[in-house]
């Protein structure tokens, strides 16, 4: 029998000394350019972050040509960030040039700090989920090859996080971030009733809707769906492969704005619906890199210095924001789930 | 050739940033299965629709969870994903490796698997991306051997996650990667066997930055905090002065409660330590010159969650102020009364934010003992629906 329920390697195995040695001891960072951080430690220490852009879904030859690098330049030691980058630390400070020549001539970006886009968050789409409305990888590609200078050059007004998730079950979280790009289902499931009959346990799936959109349907040994109600969550497809959730005629991708994580300045946002619908259109969604570099560049082009895109918004207010990004207000903007009624405005004050 | 059969995604080669056509084509080299996934996945781009399916439960013995069980949906078109099926990896917590581990990992998936990765899943784990239902046994038996156990997945404690903290951070107020650590191990049942009514995530961030966006993500939050004045080095503020930082526009008037106050003929930074609500935004501004105060210890918050089923939430403070020194029994008790209050309270796929939402937060506090105080709420109530306990009033007979 092999081990189990050890839990993961100790992280102290995996510390660099340098970091061992000044654990908690840090002193002050500063970023020396984009994608190269310095920490220096009470006892004088220092250690350099390179920061790597990485696609995320990657072979083991590609790990293994980073341990090649860290084996090189980092005697052995490697990290990977929240955000799907891969940060190097290196102690010897005339390490940190070569090494980034050598990223760079594998092609991959330095950068993501500061007041830089960061990698994208995102989920596994067609690549590897069931439910999903669009998908992952393709999209992420397409939008980073596009917005690759804000990665690798410091120019925006504040930090940018762009996250996505192919459905609104949100394996990425998405729903804190400055744009947000969700795919989204537009119909109701379509019943195979006579495949639910035979794998699906039929209280399980009534249950499983959040609406209450799902009644059984005895005759059939089946259920039927009372499409006024569904919001098209595929949450019974989850439950059973007779739902089928998935349609590629209407199937697409939503993109939200103005959402944060950091409690810095001002409390943690959710992300709001900017623009509800745009269509699948593989292999490099035109239609959503554009309405995401618009959005960047609208931002960019008004926000005071140090503003993420939430802060610019609640300072202008919506119905500028809106104006500005020249995006259709409609009524899918205006929330009809369950705490609906404090997003309506209950006051006479506003913009033209 | 592979370039002949997959046009579509081929398309994605180009441009700057690094491609996943590219490391999925470098696995097919090795592994059938991988080139069966560019396949599908050019079908998908194709048709504008996915190919996978729900199938038979799949697993390691001793495990209920760790494994998510994946197979295509065109199995005579694409063979070698027939079933392809992912593990989940807990990763050290920070996110720090040794390439000797790293190495040793590839070496295994390479052998068991379909040599395709993700450093790493959006909770946290490593992802282990494909393979068939009889590896998966022999796969763990070698991760376990060289160290790796399985992380979470179903109705169950999801694998912590947490910043990189002290390690290298100057901001962490706790150490993150000691109580992500520490909680892992202790919950280590709770995570590999699942039994409550839907998943539960933990993340700790040192400092209200959040950078594993625990405020968003997680039903049970752990944010580094401190009490009393942030360190104030005058000089070094002077010289971020000196070296063009406008003080004025760029920290003071962006400080949320104006706390803060600039003479900028002495170069003094005046705070006015009772407004100070910790946002981190000055620290951010000047690390060399500004640290947290020095009594340490973090924010607790409940809650945090994506959309399904209720709406998204973010955590919200159940305990302002606790104080985290090894061995944690303060938290680990809170948790397992939180843990043990829902696992008997939740229906099927609540959350535990959804569970109080329905029943009340007076219900959750007495539950699990924690005094009402006002840094839980915004503001008090406006509504007159005023529930009291029995206890609080006398029947009338
Ligand atoms: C010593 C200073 C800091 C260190 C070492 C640090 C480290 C990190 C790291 C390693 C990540 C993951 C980044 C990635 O994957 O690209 C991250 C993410 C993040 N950081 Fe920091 N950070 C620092 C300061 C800040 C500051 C100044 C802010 C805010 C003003 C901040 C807010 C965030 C947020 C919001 C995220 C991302 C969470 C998300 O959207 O998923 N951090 N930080
Ligand atoms: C078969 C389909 C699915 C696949 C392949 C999938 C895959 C994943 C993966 C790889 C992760 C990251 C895990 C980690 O790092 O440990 C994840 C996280 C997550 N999944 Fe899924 N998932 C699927 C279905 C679902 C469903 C049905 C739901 C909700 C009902 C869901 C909600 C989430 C959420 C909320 C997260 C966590 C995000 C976070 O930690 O911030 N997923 N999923
Ligand atoms: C009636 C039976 C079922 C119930 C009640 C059920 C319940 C659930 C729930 C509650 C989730 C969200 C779990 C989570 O994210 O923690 C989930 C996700 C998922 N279900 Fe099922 N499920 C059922 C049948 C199946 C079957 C037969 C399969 C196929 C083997 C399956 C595959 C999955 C997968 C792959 C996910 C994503 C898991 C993850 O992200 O951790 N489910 N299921
Ligand atoms: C025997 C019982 C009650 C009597 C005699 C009574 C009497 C009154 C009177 C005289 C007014 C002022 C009307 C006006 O200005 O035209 C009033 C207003 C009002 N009453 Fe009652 N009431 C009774 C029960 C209730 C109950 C049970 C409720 C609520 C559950 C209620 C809610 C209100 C409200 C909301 C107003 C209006 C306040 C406003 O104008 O801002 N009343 N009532
Ligand atoms: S976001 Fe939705 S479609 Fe995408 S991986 Fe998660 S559950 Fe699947
Ligand atoms: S898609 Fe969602 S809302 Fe619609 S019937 Fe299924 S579970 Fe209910
Ligand atoms: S959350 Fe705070 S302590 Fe942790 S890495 Fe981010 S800035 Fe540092
Ligand atoms: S931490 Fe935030 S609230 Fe406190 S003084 Fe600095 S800017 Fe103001």
């Amino acid at each position: 029998m092999p081990r189990t329920d050890f839990g993961p390697p100790h992280y102290m195995e995996m510390l660099p000394p340098v970091i061992k040695r000044n654990y908690g001891r840090w002193k002050y960072h500063e970023i020396l350019r984009p994608g190269v951080l310095k920490h220096v430690a009470e006892s004088g220490e220092e250690i350099y972050s390179i920061r790597v852009g990485s696609p995320r879904l990657v072979s083991t030859d590609f790990i293994r040509e980073v341990c090649d690098l860290a084996d090189k330049y980092c005697d052995g030691y490697v990290r990977f960030t929240s955000r799907h980058n891969i940060e190097f630390l290196v102690t010897k400070k005339e390490n940190i040039e070569p090494l980034i020549q050598e990223v760079k001539a594998k092609g991959w970006p330095v950068g993501g700090t500061g007041n830089c886009l960061s990698n994208m968050v995102h989920t596994q789409g067609w690549i590897h989920c069931h439910t999903p409305a669009t998908d992952a990888s393709g999209i992420v590609k397409a939008v980073m090859d596009e917005l690759y200078e804000y990665f690798v050059e410091e120019k925006l007004p504040a930090k940018l996080r762009i996250s996505l998730a192919c459905c609104l079950n949100m394996c990425g979280a998405v729903h804190c971030s400055d744009i947000a790009i969700l795919g989204v289902h537009r119909t109701p499931p379509r019943v195979d009733h006579e495949l639910l009959a035979k794998v699906s346990e039929i209280p399980t799936v009534v249950a499983s809707c959040p609406t209450g959109a799902i009644r059984p349907n005895p005759k059939l040994k089946s259920v039927e769906v009372n499409e006024e109600r569904c919001m098209y969550c595929g949450n019974c497809f989850t439950m059973s492969p007779a739902m089928q959730i998935m349609d590629p005629e209407n199937d697409g991708v939503s993109i939200w704005v103005g959402g944060k994580v950091s409690n810095a300045r001002t409390a943690p946002m959710f992300s709001r619906l900017a623009i509800p619908y745009l269509p699948n259109n593989p292999p490099r969604w035109p239609e959503v890199v554009e309405a995401v570099k618009k959005l960047v560049e609208v931002w960019a082009t008004h926000a005071r210095k140090g503003e993420r895109m939430g802060e610019w918004i609640e300072r202008i207010g919506w119905e500028t924001f809106f104006k500005l990004a020249d995006i259709p207000f409609t009524d899918k903007h205006i929330d009809d789930f369950i705490f609906s009624v404090p997003t309506f405005r209950t006051t006479t004050q506003f913009r033209w | 050739m592979a370039n002949a059969q997959t046009p579509r995604v081929d398309e994605l080669e180009k441009g700057p940033w690094p491609s996943f056509v590219k490391e999925i084509k470098r696995a097919a080299e090795k592994h059938p299965s991988a080139g069966d996934l560019l396949r599908q996945l050019d079908l998908s781009y194709a048709e504008k629709i996915g190919h996978w399916k729900h199938g038979g439960i799949v697993g390691v013995k001793g495990y209920g969870g760790g494994v998510i069980g994946r197979y295509s949906d065109k199995p005579e078109e694409f063979p070698h994903v027939k079933e392809f099926h992912t593990m989940r990896i807990n990763q050290p917590s920070g996110w720090f490796y040794t390439t000797e581990a790293l190495r040793k990992l590839c070496d295994i998936w390479d052998k068991y698997g379909s040599g395709l990765t993700n450093f790493h899943g959006s909770t946290g784990d490593i992802i282990l991306l494909g393979t068939t239902t009889g590896n998966l046994q022999p796969c763990f038996d070698e991760l376990s051997d060289a160290g790796f156990d399985l992380g979470g997945s179903g109705g169950g404690l999801r694998t912590p996650s947490a910043c990189v903290g002290p390690a290298r951070c100057e901001f962490s107020c706790i150490d993150t990667l000691d109580v992500c650590h520490s909680l892992t191990l202790e919950f280590q049942d709770f995570l590999h066997r699942p039994q409550w009514p839907y998943k539960f995530k933990i993340k700790v961030s040192g400092c209200a930055n959040d950078c594993v966006a625990s405020i968003a993500r997680a039903d049970f939050a752990i944010i580094g905090t401190w009490k009393g004045a942030i360190q104030i080095d005058q000089a070094a503020v002077a010289d971020y002065a000196d070296a063009g930082l406008n003080i004025q526009e760029e920290v003071v008037e962006k400080c949320p409660t104006g706390a803060l106050a600039w003479d900028g003929e002495k170069k003094e930074l005046k705070l006015k330590a009772e407004d100070c609500v910790r946002c981190m935004h000055c620290i951010n501004k000047m690390p060399k010159a500004l640290r947290p105060g020095e009594q340490r210890g973090a924010t607790l918050l409940v809650g945090g969650k994506a959309t399904i089923l209720k709406s998204a939430f973010l955590g919200w403070v159940i305990v302002p102020f606790m104080e985290l020194k090894p061995p944690y029994t303060e938290l680990k008790d809170l948790l397992r009364r939180i843990f043990d209050w829902w696992d008997e309270n939740g229906k099927n796929r609540e959350r535990i934010g959804e569970l109080i939402y329905r029943v009340g937060m007076r219900t959750f506090l007495k539950a699990v003992g924690l005094p009402p105080v006002p840094q839980m709420v915004f503001r008090p109530r406006a509504n007159p629906y005023v529930f009291w306990w029995p206890e609080e009033v006398k029947r009338n007979a």
